[in-house]
């Protein structure tokens, strides 16, 4: 405790909130892909930032925990840097970048490349936790189409895409269904990483601040990405490998690196990047 | 041979007032019944009660079902509920923006009422979507439009292939052909009477329109002040009416 953090609970929510979101969550665990109500707080950083995680990770993490913050892959954003930071203030936990390391991972916009294991958490900041937001405006209505498990309407969306574009066109926040169950909003991943939530190990948690929802993905559990029968769930390709590591097989970023246009191709993981070119070097 | 819609002394009113008292009908396979009377009378009432879109008062309503099975329609479990409005009911609006997806293309909204009861098969339902189309006179190459892109008649059409792509064995019509300019009406008519008698669906048909009635109703029921004043063949209530609100009805109709 010094100066900074001096008159804050451990992690900075008080305990009585804490128990609040644990329940919450223990719900969550219980019916997979069902979003729970919770009584979001105001946190020290706007909505949009990650304050739904921010409460999960308060909620859940320990004086032993190690933990690793992401956003759209990389450790070195500012809302990774500031989060990471917030709880080693708050809690004097160990942080770290290394996805093996790390006992819980936060995350905007990705799941690491590094397969997760089970001793691990991995907890989404969500900013529409409602897959039917966009077809259905009525949140009564919405709440009844979940109730009984009528998700046509996904399907109408996909229709419509194929119809414009050729083929279904989300990319990113590919909703999917549950334990087959409930439709669920994956977050704003992209749709590269669905499949790592298939049968995943580690606990995955998410927190929707300003929408006040909590949901969860129990280890070992079933996740599809809805489709059609002849137009099937598929992930993006790149024909390019990473610049830097030279990976055929993670998620690239674009990059325009100069005024003429050049651009590259990079993993959006940096600690899956750094990793893999270490180990290159260890074996030069 | 058994009802497929019963209603036994269907109430629903608003605050007490207005609505739809005591109306006793029943519907049987493959029968066009419509329901003629002046704004107010509580007719569109009485079709929202039947289609279960609205709460219901008092009274009893039951269903036979494909499989013969009959069904309290008042007690019946929601899923049930929208499952039965999928399958074997179809309703039309008015308006076909009511009844219709503005924002995604012709086969969406015809493959839509599908993809509810689980079709998963872009290709088929394409397919089934275009067929549809050709089956309600609509040109199936304009299968991607928007609703927007399509005529007044058309997008009435587009709502009653809508309707019917699911098989249903009743549809509910609210004023099917109010709004639409005369020979456009006289189309549509042409091609409800053809598909109710080729399909052998049974309709309820609301309407103020004296003409519609008799040109697709096999039976009539008038209606005043949330009341059946009359109801008996068409042809015998057109032309012999007995109540005098239903010879006024009769009286007011313009000649050509």
């Amino acid at each position: 405790m010094n100066a900074l953090t001096e008159g804050y609970n451990f992690a900075y929510l008080d305990e009585q909130t804490k128990r609040m979101i644990r329940r919450a969550l223990l719900k969550a665990v219980a019916v997979p892909g069902y979003q729970v109500p919770f009584a979001s707080r105001e946190m020290p950083l706007p909505y949009g930032w990650g304050t739904g995680g921010l409460q999960v990770t308060s909620a859940i993490i320990g004086a032993s925990d190690t933990l690793k913050v992401i956003d759209q892959g990389s450790d070195e954003t500012t809302n990774a840097v500031n989060i990471r930071r917030f709880f080693a203030r708050t809690a004097g936990v160990a942080t770290t970048t290394r996805t093996a390391d790390a006992s819980i991972v936060q995350t905007r916009h990705r799941i690491p490349e590094t397969p997760l294991t089970d001793k691990q958490i991995i907890v989404y900041q969500v900013p529409m936790p409602e897959p039917l937001f966009r077809l259905e405006p009525r949140v009564t209505e919405c709440k009844k189409l979940h109730a009984l498990a009528d998700y046509g309407l996904i399907n109408v969306k996909y229709y419509e895409d194929i119809v414009q574009h050729g083929s279904i066109a989300t990319t990113y926040d590919y909703p999917v269904l549950v334990n087959g169950r409930y439709l669920t909003s994956p977050s704003p991943i992209p749709k590269f990483d669905n499949p790592k939530m298939h049968m995943n190990p580690a606990l995955q948690l998410f927190g929707a601040g300003r929408e006040r929802r909590i949901y969860a993905i129990p280890p070992y559990t079933k996740v599809k990405s809805l489709d059609f029968e002849d137009h099937p769930f598929t992930v993006q390709k790149w024909e390019h490998a990473c610049a830097l590591c030279g990976s055929r097989d993670s998620f690239l970023d674009e990059m325009i690196v100069d005024d003429q246009g050049t651009r590259m191709f990079v993993c959006s993981d940096s600690d899956y990047c750094h990793s893999r070119r270490d180990d290159e070097e260890v074996t030069r | 041979m058994n009802a497929l819609l019963k209603a036994t002394r269907l109430t629903k009113r608003y605050e007490g007032r207005g609505g739809c008292v005591d109306v006793d009908l029943d519907v049987h396979p493959g029968e066009v019944l419509c329901i003629v009377g002046e704004s107010g009378s509580g007719k569109s009432t009485l079709l929202n009660a039947l289609a279960l879109r609205s709460d219901i008062d008092g009274g009893a309503l039951t269903y036979t079902t494909r499989e013969g099975e009959a069904l309290d329609l008042l007690t019946l479990a929601e899923p049930r509920k929208r499952l039965l409005s999928r399958t074997e009911w179809g309703f039309v609006h008015q308006n076909a923006r009511d009844g219709l997806r503005r924002n995604v293309s012709a086969g969406a909204n015809i493959g839509e009422p599908l993809m509810a009861i689980g079709a998963r098969h872009y290709g088929r339902l394409r397919e089934t979507a275009a067929d549809w189309m050709s089956r309600v006179e609509l040109d199936a190459a304009r299968i991607d439009e928007l609703p927007s892109a399509f005529s007044g008649g058309m997008q009435q059409r587009l709502q009653i292939a809508r309707n019917l792509v699911t098989g249903p064995r009743l549809v509910f019509m609210d004023e099917p052909t109010a709004g639409l300019d005369v020979s456009v009406q006289a189309r549509l008519l042409d091609l409800l009477r053809t598909l109710t008698s080729k399909l052998h669906l049974a309709a309820v048909i609301v309407t103020h329109d004296i003409g519609v009635a008799r040109l697709l109703a096999h039976r009539l029921m008038v209606m005043k002040d949330g009341r059946v004043v009359e109801s008996g063949l068409t042809d015998q209530v057109l032309d012999d009416p007995q109540h005098p609100y239903t010879q006024t009805l009769v009286a007011s109709v313009l000649p050509v």
